[in-house]
């Protein structure tokens, strides 16, 4: 069995919600990461805070981001156990933040540090 | 209590105490004459009793009779070292001029400080629990064996081990440093959780031995609550999840024994005492930085002490299985959770997810299917009880699932 990182790519970070859209978001994320632990998939995972956030860039040249010229935006990852790039690909689907178009999930191998993968 | 049931009953509550005790005054390195010891004490109460009747005070009668014997060891094993053993290299050193104290507090700081011992990183955790059981629980090899779904001999072989390791590393019983606490404390929750846990769901024994059984559990994590060394909120959230279950003692069982479900229970039959008791080393336990499992667990029982179904109580038992599935799997937290997704987003959202979890040789697992098809699919939801039945392990299990399926018709 592989790790696979699953990321949630936000379009637009600077969007505010409603704290009802906020607190329902929250509960679905939860259930979704739930049916995965319930499947003894679930590794490790975070929320990122869009608050706050910096860019360090080239020459050290610091910017308040993540917003601006980079249009996406990572929300949070989780990492799950899969047997394939498929079967992530399925937990990943049931992630809530697909519910807003233009919006997506990235799923990627995590690397073993081997020196070889 | 009746007199057949007296001796059993003080078996489990006074063995370990002797044991303790003796194993402090002598060492570690005696647990076994220990043991021993206590062993013969209760052979001598069931000659004796048999006999000349029961004394008038049975426990007072134990420790007498268990002060005499380790005199007895000691003097011989003095002897042994002052006219044999100079020869040998190895003399055991016994101290014997203390008199044995077997008064109340210096049983319970004992057995305080015998469960750090126990736990100590030398052994195995394994191992670790097995000792417990044994020294702090009074439980025989067989029941540790049920407890760990293996056999006698691997148990009596993780003691043998166990005991060794305590004899060469030269544990101390005392309390350990307070960092050290921290690093032993989860091991000796384990210990007391298992020992719960056994004496909550086991299936092998009648029902005053199994609340025996949770009742010492209670008292031993009560101890560890009344010294300030560790009165830790993991340790309340512990005694929290244990008061709320043994509320529903008296209503879990009909008059001829059988297992009433937490839905068909009278809750009037809930002992509100100890629900006001949990709450309250519950809230003691939130003030803490730490959420360990036990917060969780105790926050599920918690809500169930609240018989009517609300929106609220669902949603909120949901979310606390999904934060303990991350804390920590296994095939019950997951079905539980899938039980408390279909009260709180609905049957059909639980049946899509509890397809998922694919637990073939879990006869829960099947009931929980059964459950959830109930009025969705009802072919499917006798399917599905009549796997569950077929694989069950128990017969009062059986009983639950048979009518299940006669309901179904």
């Amino acid at each position: 069995m592989e790790e696979y990182v699953l990321i949630m790519r936000h379009e637009d970070g600077g969007k505010k919600a409603s704290p009802e859209q906020m607190q329902k978001w929250m509960k679905q994320t939860m259930d979704w990461i739930g049916g995965i632990s319930a499947q003894n998939r679930f590794v490790t995972g975070t929320g990122l805070v869009f608050d706050d956030a910096r860019v360090v860039k080239h020459n050290n040249v610091v910017t308040n981001g993540p917003f601006g010229e980079i249009k996406e935006t990572i929300g949070g990852y989780i990492i799950v156990k899969a047997d394939s790039v498929d079967e992530a690909v399925e937990f990943a689907k049931g992630c809530p933040v697909l519910q807003g178009e233009g919006n997506t999930m990235e799923v990627r191998r995590i690397a073993k540090g081997d020196g070889i993968h | 209590m009746k007199e057949e049931e007296l001796i059993p009953h003080l078996f489990r509550t006074e063995f370990r105490k002797i044991t303790t005790v003796l194993c402090r005054h002598f060492g570690i390195e005696h647990i076994e004459m220990a043991e021993d010891i206590a062993s013969e004490t209760f052979l001598s109460a069931m000659e004796s009793w048999a006999y000349k009747g029961l004394p008038e005070n049975p426990v007072a009668w134990l420790y007498t009779t268990a002060k005499n014997k380790a005199k007895n060891h000691a003097r011989r094993i003095r002897l042994f070292d002052e006219k044999i053993s100079p020869s040998f290299h190895d003399t055991t050193d016994i101290s014997t001029g203390a008199e044995i104290d077997l008064s109340e507090k210096n049983i319970s700081d004992s057995q305080l400080q015998m469960m750090f011992a126990i736990c100590h990183p030398a052994i195995p955790e394994e191992a670790q629990i097995s000792l417990s059981l044994r020294i702090l629980c009074g439980f025989g090899v067989e029941e540790i064996a049920n407890a760990f779904l293996t056999s006698k001999e691997t148990v009596n072989k993780r003691l043998f081990r166990a005991k060794e390791k305590l004899r060469v590393e030269k544990v101390p019983i005392e309390f350990p440093a307070p960092d050290e606490i921290d690093k032993r404390m989860s091991t000796v929750l384990t210990s007391l959780y298992l020992l719960y846990n056994e004496g909550y769901y086991s299936e092998s024994r009648d029902l005053i031995v199994r609340e025996d059984l949770c009742r010492e559990a209670m008292r031993l994590v009560y101890l560890l609550i009344e010294n300030e060394k560790t009165n830790r909120a993991e340790v309340n959230a512990l005694y929290a999840l244990m008061c709320f279950h043994a509320s529903r003692f008296a209503a879990r069982k009909n008059e001829s024994g059988e297992m009433i479900l937490y839905k068909d229970q009278d809750e009037s039959l809930w002992d509100r005492e100890l629900i006001a008791k949990g709450s309250w080393h519950l809230h003691q336990a939130s003030q803490g930085e730490k959420l360990s499992k036990y917060h969780l667990e105790a926050g599920i029982a918690y809500w169930h002490t609240i018989k009517e179904d609300t929106p609220e109580k669902w949603e909120s038992i949901l979310q606390l299985f999904n934060q303990l599935l991350r804390i920590e799997y296994s095939p019950i937290i997951a079905l539980n959770r899938t039980y408390a997704l279909s009260k709180a987003n609905g049957k059909r959202e639980a049946i899509v997810e509890a397809e998922k979890l694919k637990l073939m040789d879990n006869p829960f697992y099947f009931a929980l299917l059964g459950e959830i098809y109930t009025d969705v699919d009802n072919t499917k939801a006798k399917m599905n009880f009549e796997l569950a039945f077929q694989l069950a392990k128990t017969k009062s299990d059986r009983k639950i699932i048979q009518k299940k399926l006669n309901e179904l018709g």
